[in-house]
């Protein structure tokens, strides 16, 4: 298991220059497979356009207190990309304007920046529907200051969506580090204690479910119902849904593809897999990224890439629904990850 | 063409085989496909029959396909592991029970 992100080994997949190269390169280059664009293209569906904004998604910073072997945020306890107050509210200003209905919170562990909980607390007088934060469930265990964060949570209505590849122990703890599975465990207790992901409740606890190697999630309807009954059963853990998501191939995830020799068998897959119907839904013409420093992007994957939004407006002091509305989508071969199967986005499935 | 019988790359050619017999192919792939639905059995219990299956037949492709498609459904390998025991226990029996035969034979044949 990996101790480092592959910016503090030095990597090259760390240089986002160097992933745009692979996904260009190979069978998209032999013209054995076809690019994204023209996929698209055939069903009408080039270029992507954004419509209204809907959710608007924050990364406060790469920081996180595991290394996971999937991660396409290259997070860890080594990343210092750290979102300031100054920016933060920056963000706030915009949230007030924009009719989103649902503000996201990302990371790394987005807990673990200093000013989470000011940030939450002046986000949520903005009376946005949906307020999420994706939390690695860890970090609740991670250390004391963390201890109360279920309560901090329910107290602003807060929707948790969580990290949960395997109900068993050894998937989890291979893909997310040993000793996860546990305190993954122990912290959904600690949720449920206070109300979320219980029958009649309205606290919402989600868990985010994502292959533990080099295949695409199941039917998430199926993984659902298997989830369900697996963690009542042996824990007595109840949630409310379970998004399936398809690792897309970007930053470690490509190295572990690249490594293990899956990355052409992947590739095929994700191309195979293609659904027309899940480009419709694809999340980048409803949603739009904001990275720690402030500059907008498509989607969190094209934050991780490097690919800023093909607008005039690029950074959130700048942001303009006049100029940020109806702009193209930046799209790479990384894209057919949203568009397998049923479709994948940071809420599930799409199709 | 490869010297060798059998290539990984040529399972994801498996739909190829419509195109020298379109009508046969389609209907072939339409059954197939409908199969694997939920019906009064669950999509996770055939795929784990299909694996069970595809190692009694010894067929490589569908060892692979069936190994990637359990891990899709969130099949834990023990699951894997014992289906692929249940499809050994019947081939290994089958050779077995016709020991009977052989017992009859050896009988009728002796004084």
């Amino acid at each position: 298991m990996a101790t480092k992100s592959l910016k503090a080994a030095g990597h090259q997949l760390a240089q986002t220059q160097k992933q745009l190269d692979l996904l260009q390169s190979g069978p998209f280059k032999d013209g054995d497979l076809p690019l994204f664009k023209d996929k698209i293209a055939q069903s009408g569906q080039f270029p992507l356009k954004a419509k209204k904004l809907e959710i608007l998604q924050i990364n406060l910073g790469y920081m996180c207190n595991q290394v996971c072997a999937h991660c396409h945020v290259d997070a860890g306890p080594d990343r210092k990309e750290i979102m300031t107050r100054e920016t933060m509210q920056q963000c706030l200003d915009v949230i007030a304007q924009t009719g989103a209905h649902t503000l996201d919170l990302t990371g790394g562990a987005p807990e673990m920046n200093p000013d989470f909980r000011w940030f939450v607390e002046a986000a949520s007088a903005a009376g946005i529907k949906d307020f999420i934060v994706r939390s690695n469930l860890t970090i609740i265990r991670a250390n004391k200051k963390y201890h109360d964060l279920p309560e901090f949570f329910a107290k602003y209505g807060i929707h948790v969506v969580s990290s949960m590849p395997h109900y068993t122990k050894g998937k989890t703890d291979k893909q997310r580090g040993d000793g996860v599975f546990n305190a993954s465990i122990e912290a959904l207790k600690m949720l449920n204690k206070v109300g979320y992901g219980m029958p009649g409740s309205d606290l919402k606890l989600d868990l985010v479910y994502n292959p533990s190697g080099a295949y695409l999630p199941g039917d998430q309807a199926a993984l659902e119902k298997d989830f369900k009954k697996a963690l009542d059963t042996d824990f007595g853990i109840q949630f409310n849904a379970l998004f399936a998501i398809t690792n897309l191939p970007i930053s470690r995830f490509l190295d572990y593809l690249i490594a293990s020799g899956n990355y052409e068998d992947y590739m095929y897959a994700l191309v195979d897999a293609y659904n027309p119907a899940a480009v419709a839904g694809v999340m980048c013409t409803n949603t739009l990224s904001v990275s720690w420093d402030g500059y907008l992007y498509d989607c969190d994957f094209n934050q991780m890439l490097g690919l800023k939004v093909a607008s005039k407006a690029r950074h959130i002091k700048d942001y303009d629904t006049s100029l940020l509305e109806g702009r193209e989508v930046v799209i790479s071969q990384h894209c057919y990850g949203c568009t397998a199967g049923d479709g994948s986005s940071c809420q599930g499935a799409v199709a | 063409m490869d010297n060798n019988y059998y290539d990984p790359a040529d399972l994801r050619k498996f739909g190829k085989i419509s195109e020298w017999a379109p009508e046969l192919g389609e209907k072939f792939f339409d059954y197939y496909n409908s199969v694997f639905e939920e019906g009064a059995l669950s999509a996770r219990e055939k795929s784990l029959i299909a694996l069970a299956v595809a190692h009694v037949v010894k067929c490589p492709y569908c060892i692979d396909a069936y190994t990637k498609d359990g891990l899709q459904k969130g099949i834990t390998k023990e699951e894997m592991m014992e289906a692929v025991h249940a499809g050994a226990a019947i081939e290994s029996g089958a050779t077995l029970v016709h020991g009977v035969q052989m017992m009859n034979k050896y009988n009728k044949l002796s004084m």
